[in-house]
């Protein structure tokens, strides 16, 4: 017997929830990478096999979860903002995710190795993406807030001053990948060619983390904005 | 006609019965979906709820429902039509509290949102007009009934959504929101205060034997928001902030403050529902005693017993126990987004609207205003998501309602008449 079904009834699921626990997901997942590049720089196979696997199990995770939010988002729901923003938004987290898996599983499947020179950097410059993918969560966070407030001009200007500070980040990184390839081209003819050619690639896509960040920091603006 | 005042007694014990079951199904059901939301919030426990809901369930019907009470017991109807066989009228009513309490059971059985008082405007008419004639229905009357059913879930949204914009201003858009909350939530308080207070001045204490001009019901009245304010401020010195629930979401200690003003509106739920839903059970009932203890008699001003009250606060208090205290978990499980600062405003935006209809004689849903006063909230983009197909599942219990409720009550009609004899 369901007494009462009307007042009940009247409640969708908040998708803001679902949302934010999608990003933290995808968060935990680009932050093994760190735990990754440490194993790696240090020539630790298992060990770096096991911060892979999780990276993978994350981004599963992150996949159902992706799953999950569409499937629950039926058009029949009135929300406090387009439909339309909240899946794309969502694509837009996951596509983090997928990066980092991307960068971990080339770099173990060919067993790449970060020449000792490079190490310091390497790392400075991984944690700068997981430092923007980390501002970017920090942003989604404020969602509920901004639902509580009904988007008032004060946790607007909030959201576009962590939003900005997101775009400082990933500038901050971007400077770092013109660093490291400078390096990285000083040693070009100390290493195999088709070793280098990798690093490029890695060295790249660790800056396309960052950018998937940033570009969620861009969504949220566009879902922010009157 | 001899036969009933003879067994008066019996005829009035069938319709306690009668009159005891819908009153029970409005405590099972309407009651709970009043009092739900602030369960929901977690602005109060079950038990909590079930507590206030009597007492001002109570307090509501035998303060301000006597407007409501007159328009059921004779506002739909024209007793004219009656007064050559007042039987019919007893044995009309009879099958409207039979037809409306078992409707609701089966639409509950079954989980359609349907309105007691849909149920119980849609069987009177349906007895009057099949069984004596379109002539004895008052049509305008149902006319503006049926607008109102319109009207009040919109006047409802309407309030709701200038409270819960007034919240944002006030409160929540401002640099430390909890010492917002502490000063503005009083002022919200004694406004809940305030109508209450009014409504029972001016509709409340005439037949307790006090006549006050309306200078002195506004004096009177703002004497009670100010008390309650007085004591919502006591209790809110009480509320600290807790910044480990704010480093989660920074509004956890402001919605606390809130809670506190929820206890209030839950009141003013209370009282507005049994203001205007209790009469769904007692109007006919009042209606059948005042034949009876006329001996015959159609329209004479026969005053309402207490027992009559009684009998439908009682089945309200049996519907809430039995029923009413798990319907409302299972809506609060359910609406865990409505926070105390939302549902404040939802409820006292419902609760006006209610009150409102009720000093008019209006008899609305109360469960419908208060889905209005909530998308009313929505509107503010206040709440994460809510469900549009509800609004097609009640404009379909209406279709469906009204009729269901008229074709019950004629069937027991007929069969009343033809038990007891013409």
């Amino acid at each position: 017997m369901s007494f009462g079904s009307s007042i009940a009834g009247l409640f969708g699921r908040s998708p803001i929830k679902p949302l934010q626990q999608h990003y933290d997901t995808v968060h935990d997942c680009a932050r093994t990478l760190a735990d990754f590049f440490a194993a790696v720089t240090a020539n630790d196979w298992d060990k770096a096999r096991a911060a892979r696997k999780r990276i993978a199990e994350l981004e599963n995770q992150a996949d159902e979860l992706k799953k999950q939010f569409r499937l629950s988002l039926p058009k029949s729901l009135f929300l406090p903002m387009p439909r339309t923003d909240l899946l794309e938004l969502i694509s837009v987290q996951d596509k983090v995710a997928n990066k980092a898996k991307d960068i971990s599983g080339l770099m173990l499947g060919r067993q790449m190795t970060i020449p000792p020179v490079l190490a310091d950097v390497m790392q400075a410059y991984v944690q700068g993406a997981i430092d923007t993918s980390a501002q970017a969560q920090k942003a989604i966070n404020e969602l509920d807030e901004l639902i509580e407030t009904g988007f008032s001009g004060r946790e607007i200007r909030m959201i576009e001053d962590l939003i900005e500070e997101l775009d400082r980040l990933e500038r901050a990184n971007d400077d770092q990948q013109i660093t490291i390839r400078a390096t990285l081209f000083k040693l070009e003819t100390e290493l195999s060619p088709v070793d280098v050619i990798f690093l490029y690639k890695i060295i790249e896509w660790v800056g396309d983390l960052a950018d998937r960040a940033q570009k969620v920091g861009g969504r949220l603006q566009m879902l922010v904005a009157r | 006609m001899e036969w009933m005042l003879e067994h008066s007694y019996l005829m009035l014990l069938l319709a306690g019965a009668f009159g005891f079951l819908m009153a029970w199904g409005v405590g099972a059901n309407d009651v709970a979906n009043a009092m739900g939301t602030s369960v929901g919030a977690k602005a109060l426990t079950v038990k909590q709820a079930v507590i206030i809901a009597i007492i001002f369930e109570f307090a509501g019907a035998y303060l301000a429902g006597g407007e409501v009470t007159a328009t059921i017991r004779k506002g739909i109807i024209d007793a004219d039509a009656f007064s050559h066989a007042p039987q019919y009228l007893v044995y009309g009513m009879m099958s409207a509290l039979l037809a409306a309490g078992i409707w609701l059971m089966v639409a509950s059985w079954f989980g359609w949102p349907v309105s007691t008082t849909h149920s119980i405007v849609g069987a009177i008419v349906g007895f009057a007009a099949v069984g004596l004639g379109m002539d004895a229905v008052h049509w305008g009357k149902v006319g503006s009934i049926v607008a109102s059913w319109v009207t009040s879930p919109l006047l409802a949204g309407i309030i709701s959504f200038a409270l819960i914009r007034s919240v944002q201003r006030l409160v929540l858009n401002h640099d430390d929101p909890f010492e917002r909350a502490k000063k503005v939530v009083p002022y919200y308080m004694f406004l809940v205060g305030f109508m209450i207070s009014m409504v029972t001045m001016v509709k409340g204490l005439k037949h307790v034997g006090l006549d006050l001009s309306p200078f002195h019901s506004v004096l009177w009245a703002l004497l009670g928001g100010a008390i309650v304010m007085t004591i919502g401020t006591v209790i809110l010195r009480r509320i600290k902030p807790d910044p480990e629930a704010d480093k989660n979401f920074r509004f956890s200690s402001v919605e606390r403050v809130f809670a506190v003003l929820m206890i209030f509106t839950a009141c003013a739920m209370a009282f507005a529902h049994g203001s205007n839903d209790v009469a769904n059970a007692i109007g006919p009932l009042a209606a059948i005693n005042s034949v009876l203890a006329s001996g015959g008699e159609i329209g004479a001003e026969a005053a309402m017993p207490s027992w009559i009250l009684l009998v439908g606060a009682m089945g309200i208090v049996f519907g809430l126990a039995i029923f009413g205290a798990r319907v409302m978990a299972t809506v609060g499980k359910k609406i865990t987004e409505l926070t105390p600062s939302r549902g404040f405003a939802a409820e006292l935006g419902a609760a006006t609207t209610v009150v409102l209809a009720s000093s008019t004689g209006l008899p609305i849903s109360t469960t419908h205003t208060l889905v209005g006063a909530v998308l009313g909230v929505g509107m503010a983009r206040g709440i994460g998501s809510l469900n549009l197909r509800v609004i097609s599942t009640i404009f379909t219990s209406w279709v469906v309602t009204l009729p269901a409720g008229a074709l019950l009550s004629i069937l027991f009609f007929y069969f009343f008449k033809g038990l007891f004899g013409a």
